[in-house]
């Protein structure tokens, strides 16, 4: 039991755990007892090695863990099978942050296009305007889009009973109150007619022809005086192709004014009787006139090609000549009309001229019987 | 200057028993003595002893207090493990061509002298614990490798209280240091 006592206080001695008096009255006990001391130097080399044992113990325990973190992970290779899981971890290891750079560049990339894909693509839906196309292609009439407009509004000449079917322009071939307009825009039973100012008018149909879908108006109405004479001249002859043109009508309620160009001397699907005229124009200005630059009309707005925007056709004003030359023979009311054949406004300035013969141009309205 | 730094954290590392260290030391240098070894009529299991030596050695001289490392640890690992390869060759009667190393080495002459010794030490320890047998064996690895308490060990083993335990540490010890010092003394 003694001996216990003693190789626990060298032990405590050599760990230095002892107190200050303990530790000097044990120096004394060495100094004075041979076999204590000898025993005290035998245990502190013991314990050194002990030491040094459990160090490289740990050490080599430390190390075979490593070796074997090292062979998973691929780093170290021993022959034999490369298992699955070391080649993938190895692989994962190695290009991780490879692979996260190029995670993050592909998906900000993807993010840049998709956003500049929404910024950048017009409000329109893309597939509608594809399928119109290919419409237009099948079915090429129907390409032609009528351009008279519907509206709705109830105005105090129309009667109260009707319905509002369609609207368009027209202008005046003869100063007491002769207009023309498209066919299809009169499609209805009666139609009223609106100056530029916004007066009605009411109006009478003289003549339809569908085929050259030219109509001929009248307005009757007491409100209406008649003008002196007409500012303008209606073109027996054609126009040279790249002629300035212009136009006014009532896309709106108000008058609109567009210019453009002869673009071609036929029109759609190389129709003689009419003329490409390449202009913007909407529904609406159906009917309307289109001068050239001397003040001349040299056409009737008709239709619009619905594929382009800036293409449009419009009936030669030969027409309006042939179709009064043959209600001539057989109505006696167009025996009256009386073609301006020559234009005051050659020569002006543009605004003078659309000044001048806005007053002849007129909105028409056509209603139905309800 | 930042690779002399970061060498001196790693054996830093090393001499702490720091698996990060370890690891990274290890996972830098193992390939290149692999491949030596490998080279030179060794197998993997062959590399794998040698480079684990060098790591002892070099953990050695990390932990002496007047250690300077005057090269690269690439370098000084690479002198030992040829070294000690070219000795153990030599041992097993092996051909051995004694062929200048294109790679740059340093004298480890002394370094391993003193390894070998401690590893002889170690040898003779292992061998007198082991030769102890159970509960001893486990009991004084429990206090001396383990560092554990008397009060902790005595209720991992079992026993009924803390001077009991005590007791059959003292005669355990008593019976190890008797079979070390057998072996040691001669070894000297």
């Amino acid at each position: 039991m003694e001996d216990i006592l003693l190789l626990e206080a060298i032990e405590r001695y050599l760990a230095g755990g002892m107190l200050h008096e303990e530790k000097a009255y044990f120096e004394q006990l060495r100094k004075n007892t041979p076999e204590i001391d000898q025993m005290v130097v035998e245990h502190k080399l013991f314990l050194q090695q002990m030491e040094h044992f459990s160090d490289q113990k740990n050490l080599k325990h430390a190390l075979h863990e490593s070796h074997n973190r090292l062979i998973e992970n691929g780093d170290v290779y021993e022959g034999g099978e490369i298992s699955t899981k070391g080649l993938v971890v190895q692989l994962w290891n190695r290009y991780k942050r490879v692979t996260a750079i190029a995670a993050s560049i592909a998906g900000i990339t993807a993010l840049t296009i998709s956003g500049l894909v929404a910024y950048l693509t017009p409000a329109g839906d893309n597939s509608q305007q594809v399928q119109m196309l290919s419409r237009t292609m099948t079915q090429v009439v129907k390409a032609q889009n009528a351009l008279g407009a519907k509206i709705k509004e109830v105005d105090s000449k129309i009667p109260s009973n009707v319905e509002i079917t369609s609207s368009g322009s027209a202008f005046l071939i003869d100063a007491k109150g002769y207009l023309v307009t498209n066919a299809h825009v009169l499609k209805g039973s009666g139609a009223v007619v609106v100056n530029s100012k916004g007066k009605e008018f009411n109006a009478k149909i003289i003549n339809i022809d569908n085929d050259k879908d030219i109509a001929i108006l009248k307005i009757e109405d007491e409100d209406f005086k008649p003008l002196a004479s007409l500012p303008y001249s209606i073109k027996k002859s054609n126009v040279d192709l790249g002629e300035e043109l212009f136009t006014l009508g009532y896309p709106r309620d108000s008058i609109v004014y567009n210019m453009g160009y002869l673009s071609a001397a036929s029109g759609f699907k190389g129709d003689t009787a009419t003329c490409q005229i390449s202009l913007s124009a909407n529904p609406g200005n159906s009917g309307g006139p289109v001068f050239n630059k001397n003040g001349e009309i040299i056409g009737i707005l008709s239709t619009k090609e619905a594929s382009s925007d800036d293409v449009v056709f419009a009936i030669k004003s030969k027409g309006i000549y042939k179709l009064v030359d043959d209600l001539r023979e057989s109505d006696t009311t167009v025996k009256k009309i009386k073609m301006p054949s020559t234009s005051s406004i050659k020569g002006k300035t543009r605004v003078e001229q659309v000044k001048e013969v806005s007053d002849c141009i007129f909105l028409v309205k056509a209603y139905n019987q309800k | 200057m930042k690779q002399e730094i970061n060498e001196q954290l790693l054996l830093r590392g090393l001499a702490n028993n720091d698996s990060k260290a370890i690891d990274t030391i290890y996972k830098d240098n193992f390939n290149m003595v692999q491949a030596f070894i490998l080279n030179n009529n060794g197998t993997y299991d062959d590399a794998r002893d040698i480079f684990q030596e060098a790591m002892i050695a070099l953990y050695e001289k990390a932990k002496s207090e007047s250690f300077v490392l005057t090269c690269q640890i690439k370098t000084y690992i690479y002198s030992i493990c040829r070294r000690l390869w070219l000795k153990r060759l030599q041992q097993q009667g092996k051909f051995v061509v004694q062929s200048e190393s294109l790679e740059e080495t340093v004298s480890v002459e002394e370094d391993l002298e003193i390894h070998e010794k401690r590893n002889a030490d170690f040898v003779i320890m292992e061998r007198a614990m082991n030769s102890l047998g159970e509960p001893c064996k486990s009991l004084l690895e429990a206090y001396y490798i383990n560092k554990k308490g008397m009060t902790e060990i005595s209720a991992a083993f079992g026993y009924t209280n803390a001077d009991n335990a005590k007791n059959q540490k003292y005669k355990c010890l008593m019976r190890l240091k008797k079979l070390f010092f057998t072996q040691y003394n001669i070894g000297d």
